[in-house]
C-alpha cells in the first residue's frame, strides 16, 4: 500500500472519526445525566411514578401518568389525522403530479417544517383553537356526542386541538419520507401492473404501496417520534390540565410540555428530579421509536439501493 | 515603487493602530455583572441596566430572565453575581445558601381578571369567593355568593371558565399565597407554590397565555400581573381586603399594603420565608401583592466586582425607584429602602465593607 496515502487517510479518518465520536459521547452524557439526575425521583417513587396521577409540587408528590397519557393520546390522534393526508400528498407528488409541480409543491410542504413551533402555537391559540371550538366541536358533539370522546364542554384548548396542531407539524416529515420511499419503488413494478391492465389507482394500490409498505410505516413512526417530543406548540394549545379524561374536548398535558412549563421555576430537588425522570422516559421512548423507524426505512432503501428518482 | 507605496501605507496603518490602542487603553476597562432570575422584574431591571450604563458607561449589567428557580440555582452555583426571585427563599433554600442577602427591589401586584361581556368594570370579589371559584365549588356567575357581593350588577347564569398559569411562576406563588391566607380550605387542599395542582381550569403559558385564554373565552376568570392587565386593558375585579373594603388594584393600593408590612420585616441576612404582604392590614391596602427580591452574597470574593455590585444595588433601591411607576411597578416605601441600606452595607470583601 502507498505510504503517503496511508498517512493522509489516517489523519482524515482520525479527524472525522473524532467528530462522529463527539456526538456519541454527547448522546451518552445526556442519557447518563438524565439518569443520574432522576435518581432521587426513582428512589422516592419507584415504579409508582409511572402509574400515579397525582402531580402536586406543593406537597412534593409526583406521578407521571397524566403526562404519559397525554403524550401518547395526542400523538396517536395526530397520526390518525396526519397519515391519510401525508399518504395522499406522497402519492400525488410521486405518482400523479405533473413534473413541473413536483418540486415547488414538495418544497412548500417541507417549508412547513421550518416554521418555528412557537409561531404555529400562536396561530393555534388565536385561529385554530377558536375555529375548532366554534365550528368543529359543535357538530362533533351533536352527531357523535354519544361517544365519550366528544362529551363535555369545549373551550378551544383541548386534547383535540393539540392533536390537530401536532398533525400539522408532522405532515411535512411523514409526507416527504413517504414520497422518497414511494419513489424507490422500481418502475418495472408500475409497468408490470399497467401491462396487466390495471388503472392508475389500481397500480398505486396493488403494485406501489405494498412494495413501499414498510418504508411508509417507518415514515409514520418518524412522524410519531416527532409528535411525542414536540413541546412549544402543544403546550400552547393543549390546556395544560393534569386530569386524565376520556373526552378529547378536555384540556390535557404532555410530558414535554410539563417540563417546559415547570422546569425553570422548579426549586425543590425532588421536583427537578421528577421532571428529569419524565425527560428520561421521553428520551427512552423517542430512541426506541426512532430506531424502529430507521430500521424500517433503511431496510427498504437497502434492498432497493439507489433507486431514488 | 509600487511595493514602496504599499509599505508606506502599511506603516501609516500600524502607527495609527498603535496610537489608537494607546487612547483606548487609557479608558477604564469594561466590567460586566451577570444576573439571572425571575421574569416578573425583567422590564424594570433591564431599564435599570440601560440607565445605569448611561451613568457609568464602563459597567454592563446583564440580566437573564430565566425564572426564579433557575436564578436561585445559578446564584447557588455562583455562575452569576446576583440572582432575582419573586418569592422569598424557603427555609430549605435559605439553609442551602449560606451568607445570602435578600434585598426587596420592587413590589408587584396580581389582579383577578375576568371576561364578562357587558360588565367591563366594577365586579367585586372576596378572597373566599375567589378561592371557591378556583377550587371548583362556585361554578356559575350568578352564584348567590357572587351576586350578594355585587348589588346592582346582573350576572348571567353561565358557567365560570377558570384559567390559570400552566408554567411555574412568581405570579402563581403570590396568588396561591393569598388564597392560602384567606381560605383554610385552599390551604389544606392546594397550598401555595410557583406550580400547584389545580383542581379545575385551563392552563395558559405566561401572562400572555392566560390573557389569551381570557380574551377568547367569554365568562372566564383568571389571574395576571397588574402591569400586564393595565397594558392590555383587561378587566379586573375589586378585592375585599382585611379591613373589609373593596379595593381596586393600583400602584398606590399595593404600596399601601407593603407599607403596612414593613414593621414586621426581618433583617436582610435573616430568613424571609414567612414574609408576605398578602391580605395586609390597612384601609386602602390591595390584598394580592408581593416583594420581588435581589439575591446576593454577603461575602464577595472579587473586590472590584463586589464594589460595583454593591453600588449598583444601592443605586437601584434609591434612584432606580423613580423608573418604577412608568413601568407599572410599585416603588419601595421609604422604610424598606432604609432596611435595604443596612443590608447592602453588610456586603464585604474579606471583612472590608464595600460601600
Amino acid at each position: 500500500m502507498n505510504r503517503r496515502k496511508l498517512s493522509g487517510d489516517f489523519i482524515f479518518e482520525a479527524v472525522v472519526g473524532f467528530f462522529a465520536l463527539c456526538i456519541l459521547i454527547l448522546a451518552f452524557l445526556l442519557f447518563r445525566e438524565l439518569f443520574v439526575e432522576s435518581g432521587l425521583s426513582r428512589n422516592t417513587f419507584g415504579l409508582g411514578f409511572l402509574t400515579s396521577s397525582t402531580w402536586d409540587p406543593v406537597k412534593e408528590v409526583f406521578g407521571a401518568l397524566p403526562f404519559i397519557f397525554g403524550t401518547l393520546v395526542s400523538s396517536f390522534l395526530a397520526l390518525l389525522i396526519a397519515v391519510p393526508f401525508s399518504l395522499g400528498i406522497a402519492i400525488y407528488l410521486s405518482e400523479l403530479a405533473p413534473e413541473k409541480l413536483r418540486t415547488p409543491l414538495s418544497f412548500i410542504i417541507e417549508l412547513l417544517a421550518a416554521i418555528p413551533s412557537v409561531i404555529i402555537g400562536l396561530w393555534g391559540i388565536f385561529i385554530l383553537a377558536p375555529f375548532i371550538r366554534d365550528y368543529l366541536a359543535p357538530p362533533l358533539s351533536t352527531y357523535l356526542g354519544f361517544l365519550p370522546l366528544f362529551q363535555g364542554p369545549m373551550y378551544g384548548l383541548s386534547m383535540l386541538t393539540g392533536g390537530v396542531i401536532l398533525a400539522i407539524m408532522i405532515i411535512p416529515i411523514t409526507s416527504s419520507v413517504s414520497r422518497e420511499v414511494i419513489m424507490t419503488v422500481p418502475t418495472h413494478q408500475r409497468e408490470g401492473a399497467l401491462a396487466l391492465g390495471a388503472t392508475g389507482w389500481e397500480t398505486t394500490w396493488i403494485a406501489v404501496l405494498p412494495y413501499a409498505r414498510s418504508g411508509i410505516f417507518g415514515a409514520v413512526i418518524l412522524g410519531f417520534g416527532r409528535a411525542i417530543g414536540e413541546t412549544m406548540a402543544v403546550t400552547m394549545v393543549i390546556g395544560n390540565s393534569q386530569k386524565i379524561s376520556g373526552s378529547l374536548f378536555s384540556p390535557s398535558n404532555t410530558m414535554a410540555s410539563v417540563i417546559a412549563n415547570q422546569f425553570s421555576e422548579a426549586t425543590s430537588n425532588l421536583h427537578v428530579s421528577s421532571l428529569m425522570e419524565i425527560g428520561f422516559l421521553l428520551l427512552v421512548i423517542s430512541i426506541i421509536i426512532n430506531i424502529a423507524a430507521r430500521i424500517l426505512v433503511w431496510k427498504l432503501l437497502r434492498v432497493e439501493g439507489g433507486g431514488r428518482a | 515603487m509600487n511595493r514602496l507605496k504599499i509599505l508606506n501605507i502599511l506603516i501609516i496603518f500600524i502607527l495609527a493602530g498603535v496610537l489608537l490602542a494607546g487612547c483606548v487603553s487609557k479608558q477604564p476597562t469594561e466590567i460586566t455583572l451577570n444576573g439571572a432570575g425571575a421574569t416578573f422584574p425583567y422590564p424594570l431591571i433591564s431599564k435599570w441596566s440601560s440607565e445605569y450604563n448611561k451613568i457609568k458607561p464602563n459597567i454592563q449589567i446583564n440580566y437573564q430572565s430565566v425564572g426564579s428557580g433557575a436564578g436561585i440555582k445559578q446564584i447557588t452555583e455562583k455562575t452569576v453575581e446576583f440572582g432575582a426571585s419573586d418569592a422569598p427563599l424557603t427555609e430549605k433554600e435559605f439553609a442551602n445558601l449560606s451568607g445570602i442577602l435578600q434585598i426587596p427591589e420592587s413590589i408587584g401586584a396580581v389582579v383577578v381578571a375576568y371576561n364578562l361581556p357587558g360588565i367591563e368594570k366594577g365586579v367585586k370579589l372576596s378572597g373566599d369567593v375567589v378561592a371557591d371559584i378556583f377550587l371548583g365549588k362556585i361554578t356559575k356567575w350568578n352564584d348567590p355568593n357572587i351576586v350578594s357581593l355585587n348589588p346592582g350588577i346582573t350576572f348571567p347564569g353561565k358557567d365560570i371558565i377558570v384559567t390559570e398559569r400552566s408554567d411555574g411562576s412568581g405570579t402563581t406563588f403570590v396568588f396561591t399565597d393569598y388564597l392560602s391566607t384567606v381560605s383554610p380550605d385552599w390551604k389544606s387542599k392546594i397550598g401555595k407554590g410557583k406550580s400547584v395542582s389545580w383542581p379545575v381550569g385551563l392552563g395558559g403559558k405566561g401572562n400572555e397565555g392566560v390573557a389569551g385564554l381570557l380574551s377568547q373565552n367569554p365568562y372566564s376568570i383568571g389571574y395576571i400581573e397588574l402591569a400586564y392587565a393595565k397594558n392590555q386593558n383587561i378587566s379586573y375585579a375589586y378585592i375585599k381586603n382585611k379591613a373589609g373594603h373593596f379595593i381596586e388594584p393600583t400602584l398606590e393600593t399595593t404600596a399601601s399594603a407593603a407599607a403596612g408590612a414593613v414593621s414586621a420585616l426581618p433583617a436582610g441576612d435573616a430568613s424571609w420565608s414567612s414574609v408576605s404582604i398578602v391580605d395586609a392590614a390597612g384601609d386602602n391596602s390591595y390584598p394580592i401583592g408581593s416583594f420581588t427580591y435581589f439575591l446576593v452574597y454577603k461575602d464577595q470574593t472579587d473586590q472590584t466586582k463586589g464594589k460595583i455590585l454593591a453600588e449598583y444595588l444601592w443605586w437601584a433601591v434609591h434612584d432606580g425607584q423613580k423608573y418604577s411607576s412608568d413601568l407599572l411597578y410599585v416603588p419601595l416605601p421609604n422604610d424598606v429602602i432604609s432596611l435595604n441600606e443596612k443590608t447592602i452595607r453588610l456586603m464585604n470583601y474579606n471583612g472590608q465593607p464595600l460601600i
